[in-house]
């Protein structure tokens, strides 16, 4: 099915299964530690082997020698893998950095030897027993010295950078003329993805036949990677990853867990399974780089802006991509005269790549600072300025693209009011509660709304039970839930006559979860497929399809029906399509919103931060499922607060490492940390995202939410930290200036 | 190696267990060294969800793994295996405790309760039942371990035991605050704290 033209009326808005806040149909299995997660096949692969990697201890150079005869010789070890014995390998085009050092080492920790033992502890053990001698060479590892050899880069598309700069007007002359400016640079560091479950895979040969069971966000991409890095045929791989514990981007592609139980499994002649230490996945696995951005806003006395320009720096392997911080920059706020750019310098660190609404994320961050030190310089309302900026079109377009449906500023109103905005005082420092200074802060969310092509296969049997199978993932975005939710809507069937299948390459390809285009993207799918499968039950019972009414298990035509499970009869009845998005995103800007709202208290005394309230409003199309569509929003928000507050990834810029990779040293918000979150969707559908009118929900969320964080905390002590995470340091240093 | 570049000496207290590889010292033509030979194992009782198993294992093997690995009860999940994430929370003998930070051999004739002896998908436990009510969880892998920290955390409320945020350390009162300080052990990346508060609070009959 094509999705071409704007969605008219459909089954899906009759709305009886579709946008109810049902709860989780995977929900007891994970509540119970039922469901099977990548490191837990007993079922599949009771006789697995354990594997463990042993990485690089240097961050760029090359292995002078290799010794692994003292861990061959430790017991219970079955086989040991390194570049020297791995076969012929190659790296897919979507790595930066090979999966498997050696001999050149291309970053720290860059996987140099998998070790396969009986037990874990024997592997583990083992692998400290190889011997490894390297001949370092000097890397570039601080970002600040290499911004000055930073380089326009490639364009992109396929990472949503398609075009590294833009410009529009005459910037440079509207920000001269302007009467009041705003020029401030800002930081974002390196950031960790930290999901709970580390990146894990048990891998199993049939002669040539490999299967892996992984966790993974994008079934079809790890075909291909595994297809083009070993350099075997795709009719020989299958992956599967029904349950996935976290990715927020880490597990877009294959990672080093994967090959490493590949050729253990290979070498040993047994499935064997890996994880990567949690130790080892801060600099063996991707991570959000870091910015530096400049932002440049030109504006009269009446806050319209008249000039808007936005700068990122960032640094990558070499063939790498730049975080591209300064995306939303030619969409969110209106004005005549605008520029972006994005650099991108080498840096020896780990592969830098997508985290959580990567490019808005960090941007959003400094622009959302930007706006509110804007709103303070012309003493108008941060709400208000954001207002005045509105625009319903593409700003570098112009009304020839108009949003597909912009509702900003009521996102702006309702969180305002329901979070009682009208109470801040705009002057910093004015309010205390005991020890607390107290602040309140907002900021804009914005995130593109991408959609992908999408296949499903729907079934029903003869007792009426619908079987959706498509290889979209659940990384605990709820996609088991829509998606049994749209095939409940479109058959007429209780959600518990639904049985989903998800996360196997045996299944038609799915959009996959990233970017946020998952629930919209593969339910769409889902609806192609439900059509299809109208079309021959409307068919069979000898009905028109165009009229037939699907409910209750039936299917009707003016007075005639007849049971799905009659029609479906022994043999079953299946049908399968692809959904693909053809045009509509080029016509109109497809874009989701919010406001974010945040109540923090600064200790007048230790300069400690807390977060005392946090709200917000979203605009996102048609929420299909309310329930876990918020917990998509509530959990984006408390990575939002750890970029505010806590997260960085700091760089050992002598050995070119990420020196505080683990739990304890990479804070991210605990229980404490959070408090009761208040999150309200706007009523809304938008026919030009998809038959469903839905748009994606799952990053929105933090896209904003730390720069709301640091303008609560400015309010509350009237020191503005530009550089993240605002830790009580700076916020001391900024204390002792005034 | 560039000479300016890396101090050997400092390169291997600094980077630490990883850099160790690099100056491992296992005798080269040591066969029969001590390093080479099976290790120690260590034969445990321990009596898991009312069930009694005795469990044959290598001593450096941790209680998490001996459930996940041995027993089979993968449930307990391992998030960083260091005591910083609370995913591989059980309960022993009632309280709470990170698996992964203590030996399987140091357990017998303990009595342990998985998520899997809480509840079952067709009969579950309360705490479950909330959990699944309130979207207490996302991807569902810190979940067991919320679930079991929270069933041990509300006993020890009850008990009276006090917290860091307790103000009188007699009479610990059943505030959102305290579940939220005596949660904080167990770290969700989902971010569902918000969630999670409230499940635990109607369960516990505590005000959120
Ligand atoms: S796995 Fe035990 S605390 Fe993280
Ligand atoms: S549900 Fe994913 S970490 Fe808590």
């Amino acid at each position: 099915m094509k999705f071409d033209s704007p969605a008219t009326t459909n089954p899906i808005d009759r709305l009886k299964v579709v946008g109810k806040p049902i709860d989780r149909i995977d929900g007891k299995l994970k509540t119970t530690g039922t469901a099977p997660y990548a490191y837990e096949r007993n079922d599949v692969a009771p006789n697995a082997a354990y594997g463990y990697i042993l990485g690089a201890s240097i961050a760029k150079g090359r292995i002078t020698s290799l010794d692994v005869s003292a861990a061959k010789r430790a017991p219970g070890v079955i086989a040991v893998v390194t570049y020297q014995n791995a076969g012929k390998l190659a790296k897919a085009k979507a790595h930066t950095a090979r999966l498997l050092a050696g001999p050149e080492v291309q970053h720290f920790d860059q996987a140099v030897a998998i070790v396969v033992a009986e037990t874990f502890e024997q592997a583990r053990d083992a692998s400290r027993r190889i011997k490894v001698r390297y001949a370092a060479t000097k890397g570039a590892y601080d970002l600040a010295v290499a911004i000055k050899t930073a380089q326009k880069p490639a364009p992109n598309p396929d990472a949503g950078a398609d075009k590294p700069d833009t410009a529009v007007g005459d910037f440079a002359g509207a920000f001269a003329k302007a009467s009041v400016q705003l020029d401030e640079t800002y930081t974002t560091p390196d950031q960790c993805h930290a999901m709970m479950e580390p990146h894990a895979t048990t891998a199993a040969w049939e002669g040539d036949k490999l299967t892996v069971w992984t966790s993974n966000q994008m079934i079809a991409w790890a075909v291909r990677d595994l297809t083009e890095t070993l350099l075997i045929p795709k009719e020989n791989v299958r992956v599967i990853s029904p349950y996935i514990g976290g990715g927020f981007g880490s597990k877009l592609w294959i990672r080093a867990d994967a090959l490493a139980a590949i050729l253990g499994a290979r070498a040993a002649g047994r499935p064997v399974k890996v994880a990567l230490a949690r130790t080892q996945i801060f600099n063996n696995t991707t991570h959000r780089p870091a910015t530096i951005q400049r932002i440049r806003i030109g504006c009269g006395p009446d806050g319209r802006i008249a000039a808007i320009g936005h700068e990122s720096w960032s640094g990558d392997l070499p063939g790498g991509g730049p975080e591209t911080a300064a995306n939303q920059t030619r969409l969110l706020y209106a004005g005549e005269n605008r520029m972006t750019a994005h650099r991108l310098a080498v840096l020896d660190l780990p592969e830098g790549n997508a985290m959580r609404a990567p490019g808005e994320a960090p941007g959003l961050m400094a622009l959302e600072i930007a706006m509110d030190e804007l709103a303070e310089k012309l003493k108008i309302d941060p709400v208000e300025l954001r207002i005045r900026n509105d625009v319903q079109y593409d700003p570098e377009a112009g009304p020839k693209r108009p949003f597909s449906h912009r509702d900003l500023i009521g996102c702006l109103r309702t969180g305002a009011q329901r979070f009682g905005w009208d109470k801040r005082s705009a002057t910093p420092g004015r309010v205390r509660d005991g020890r607390w200074l107290v602040g309140l802060g907002m900021a804009a969310a914005f995130r593109n709304n991408i959609s992908m092509t999408s296949a499903a296969r729907v079934g029903i049997d003869r007792k009426g039970v619908v079987t959706v199978a498509t290889d979209m993932t659940d990384i605990g975005t709820g996609s088991y839930t829509v998606i049994a939710q749209t095939a409940a809507e479109m058959m007429g069937v209780d959600v518990e006559k639904v049985v989903v299948l998800l996360g196997d390459s045996s299944f038609p390809a799915s959009s996959g979860s990233g970017g946020q285009w998952g629930g919209n993207s593969a339910s769409s799918g889902v609806y192609a497929a439900c059509v299809k499968l109208r079309e021959a039950l409307a068919r069979k019972a000898g009905f028109d399809p165009a009229t037939a009414v699907f409910d209750d298990g039936k299917i009707r035509s003016g007075n005639k029906s007849a049971t799905l499970a009659e029609l479906a009869g022994d043999a079953g009845l299946s049908a399968e399509d692809t959904i693909e998005f053809e045009g509509l995103d080029k016509a109109y800007a497809q874009s989701t919103f919010g406001a974010h709202f945040v109540e923090a208290g600064v200790d007048a005394q230790t300069g400690e931060i807390r977060v005392r309230r946090m709200g917000g409003a979203f605009a996102a199309g048609r929420i299909l499922n309310p329930k876990s569509a918020r917990s998509q929003v509530i959990g984006a928000m408390t990575m939002g607060v750890g970029a505010a507050l806590m997260e960085e990834a700091v760089v050992d810029k002598r050995y070119g490492c990420f020196i505080n990779h683990d739990m304890a040293g990479y804070e991210v918000p605990v229980h404490a940390d959070i408090p009761h979150q208040d999150v309200v969707f706007l009523d809304e559908v938008d026919d030009k995202s998809s038959p469903l009118k839905a748009k994606g929900v799952g990053e929105l969320g933090i896209c904003g939410v730390g720069a709301a964080v640091a303008n609560a905390v400015y309010n509350a002590c009237g020191v503005r930290v530009r550089e993240y995470p605002i830790t009580l340091d700076k916020i001391l240093a900024g204390w002792a200036k005034v | 190696m560039d000479e300016d570049f890396i101090p050997v000496s400092r390169r291997g207290i600094l980077a630490g267990g990883v850099a160790t590889a690099t100056i491992a010292t296992a005798p080269a033509s040591a066969q029969d060294s001590p390093q080479d030979r099976p290790p120690p194992s260590a034969t445990t009782r321990l009596k898991v969800n009312g069930r009694t198993m005795t469990l044959t294992v290598d001593t450096r093997t941790t209680l998490l793994d001996a459930l996940r690995e041995h027993a089979h009860l993968t449930g307990a999940k391992k998030g960083c295996d260091h005591g910083q994430c609370g995913a591989c929370t059980v309960l022993v003998a009632g309280r709470r405790i990170n698996s992964c930070l203590t030996l399987a051999a140091m357990h017998d004739g303990d009595e342990i309760t998985t998520i899997e002896g809480l509840g079952r998908p067709d009969d579950l436990h309360p705490l479950q039942a909330a959990f699944v009510a309130h979207d207490s969880y996302q991807c569902g892998y810190c979940t067991p371990g919320q679930i079991c920290s929270a069933a041990g955390m509300l006993a020890e409320l009850k008990a009276g035991v006090p917290s860091h945020v307790s103000a009188d350390l007699d009479d610990p009162r059943a505030t959102a605050d305290e579940v939220r300080e005596r949660m904080s052990g167990n770290i969700c990346r989902c971010g569902a704290y918000s969630n999670i508060i409230e499940a635990i609070s109607e369960v516990g009959g505590i005000k959120a």
